[in-house]
């Protein structure tokens, strides 16, 4: 332990290296940022766009709740340093809405009951954004492998797995929509 | 994370310049176990090198039929590219057993290579490690080893290669391109990465001053008889306890020529030529796979925890070339075993 301090000490004694301007364009919007280097995207996202639909799960890409999607791919934004991505195009759970209506994903979520506590669900929608984009999964099993990146500690998969599967074949709702 | 300088690099010469420049610097690319190492205190670079711009982000033919990887491919566009579903399956159903879709889209080929033990002990900076901190101790050895190496380990570290790739690529037989100072060099991937010895702190033979460009694949991608079968904790997103690469060429009932490789079991993908010089010409039946699992684990040594490893990697060998023999691959959606 006194040998960690100490690195930690000397650590801290270093000058912080200078910060860096990266423009991202989050949900369509440019953002201009000045950032340290090892600033996360998660972080960037959360703390400095202010957007907090984005979930720090684990913080070690082990259970996908940071998952966003970067040029319509999916990552793991905890493991994404922002500097990295100066002018991608970063989509979050706060940009799959489109005038006003909800995306097909996040209203099959709804209509199944896909989630309990919702903590994983921002990460669950965006995986499942970037699956339907893959076009790789046809069947609840491929769905299931596919979708393994994302932890649900709430054991919410069957309805998940039921949502992405109505989103992906346009299936009418097993309930009706909505509720409130 | 510790606070760590950041520059791009415009060209592979360019990015051979900076990191010779700087003895603490580190190239990240996709940073999936780099950006988690720097976040628990593993490694603490002074400086991290983007390398994510340079042009090494094709898969193109080579002259003499195989296929060149950029270094910079993703996982995923590299399991899904046509070329390597249609001639090196083996390789497309590694890549998908490991990691998830995420980490898939992120990872690059040159990564992957480079990517370090998951051994707990490792990423525990409270722990004595002799990876981490070389003297300091082995902690695995006489600690939690159910993961840890039953072949090729050492008094000093029992740490195992995590990827699922290259046990796919150690049986195909790969070769790594480097570019450093003094140009390009050629690396046979069994000389790529290291057993642990007494100098564990050091995975691969790749110097610091040197970037992975490519990796090169032979023209035979053992297409049509092959499997690779990972045994894990849970179905999916786990590393292996075991996992088995798999390939045959069979003629008439006999086996022409066998790749064999192992993963999750040692401290780099476990080729053995032993045992594939035993398969070939032998016929493709259960007894030859039973015989070449014996000469597979002719040296294998558990560290009570992992013991049972060593009878779940015999049965995982035999259940892997009897999947390849009928042309059966083990699926990467149905785990179920067959």
């Amino acid at each position: 332990m006194a040998k960690s301090s100490v690195a930690r000490k000397e650590r801290e004694k270093l000058p912080a290296p200078a910060k860096m301007t990266v423009t991202l364009h989050v949900n369509g919007v440019a953002k201009k940022l000045h950032l340290a280097p090892w600033t996360t995207l998660l972080d960037a996202l959360r703390i400095h766009i202010g957007l907090t639909g984005t979930k720090k799960g684990c913080d070690h890409g082990q259970c996908g709740a940071c998952t966003v999607l970067i040029d319509g791919r999916r990552i793991n934004s905890c493991l994404t340093l922002a500097v990295m991505k100066d002018g991608a195009q970063i989509t979050t759970i706060e940009g799959l809405a489109k005038d006003g209506a909800l995306h097909p994903l996040q209203q099959a979520f709804i209509d199944h009951d896909a989630f309990q506590c919702g903590y994983c669900t921002p990460g669950q929608i965006c995986s499942a954004v970037g699956l339907i984009g893959e076009t790789r999964a046809d069947s609840a099993e491929e769905i299931r492998e596919l979708m393994s990146g994302n932890i649900c500690r709430c054991g919410a998969y069957p309805n998940i797995v039921a949502a992405i599967e109505q989103a992906m074949s346009r299936k009418p709702a097993s309930r009706p929509k909505g509720g409130a | 994370m510790n606070n760590f300088e950041f520059s791009r690099a415009t060209d592979v010469a360019d990015a051979v310049r900076q990191i010779a420049a700087d003895p603490g610097a580190t190239f990240v690319a996709g940073g999936t176990n780099l950006i988690d190492l720097i976040k628990e205190g593993v490694t603490k670079p002074s400086r991290l090198i983007d390398i994510t711009r340079l042009q090494l982000n094709r898969i193109e033919d080579t002259n003499d039929g195989g296929l060149r990887i950029g270094a910079l491919v993703p996982n995923s566009d590299l399991a899904y590219h046509p070329e390597i579903d249609k001639r090196y399956p083996l390789l497309a159903s590694a890549i998908l057993a490991g990691a998830s879709p995420q980490l898939r889209n992120m990872a690059t080929a040159g990564g992957n290579l480079l990517q370090r033990t998951r051994c707990f002990y490792f990423y525990d900076t409270t722990t004595p490690c002799n990876k981490r901190e070389p003297g300091s101790g082995c902690s695995a050895v006489d600690g939690l080893n159910r993961m840890h190496a039953i072949l090729g380990a050492s008094e000093h570290c029992i740490a195992t290669h995590p990827s699922d790739m290259c046990v796919a690529l150690a049986a195909l037989e790969a070769r790594v391109l480097a570019a450093g100072r003094n140009g390009e060099r050629s690396i046979a991937f069994a000389d790529f990465h290291r057993l642990p010895g007494d100098t564990p702190h050091v995975d691969t033979n790749l110097n610091k001053d040197e970037i992975i460009t490519a990796v090169e694949l032979p023209p035979n991608g053992f297409a049509k008889n092959y499997s690779y079968l990972k045994i894990r904790d849970r179905l999916s997103y786990a590393f292996a306890l075991v996992s088995v690469a798999a390939g045959l060429e069979i003629e008439n009932g006999l086996i022409r020529q066998a790749r064999l490789a192992l993963g999750g079991v040692a401290h780099k993908p476990w080729r053995d030529r032993r045992a594939e010089a035993q398969l070939s010409g032998a016929p493709a039946t259960r007894e030859s796979f039973a015989r070449a699992a014996t000469t597979v684990l002719r040296e294998a040594r558990g560290f009570d925890h992992n013991d049972f490893k060593i009878e779940l990697a015999r049965r995982a060998i035999v259940r892997a070339l009897t999947q390849a023999a009928s042309g059966t691959p083990q699926s990467q959606i149905d785990k179920r075993v067959r």
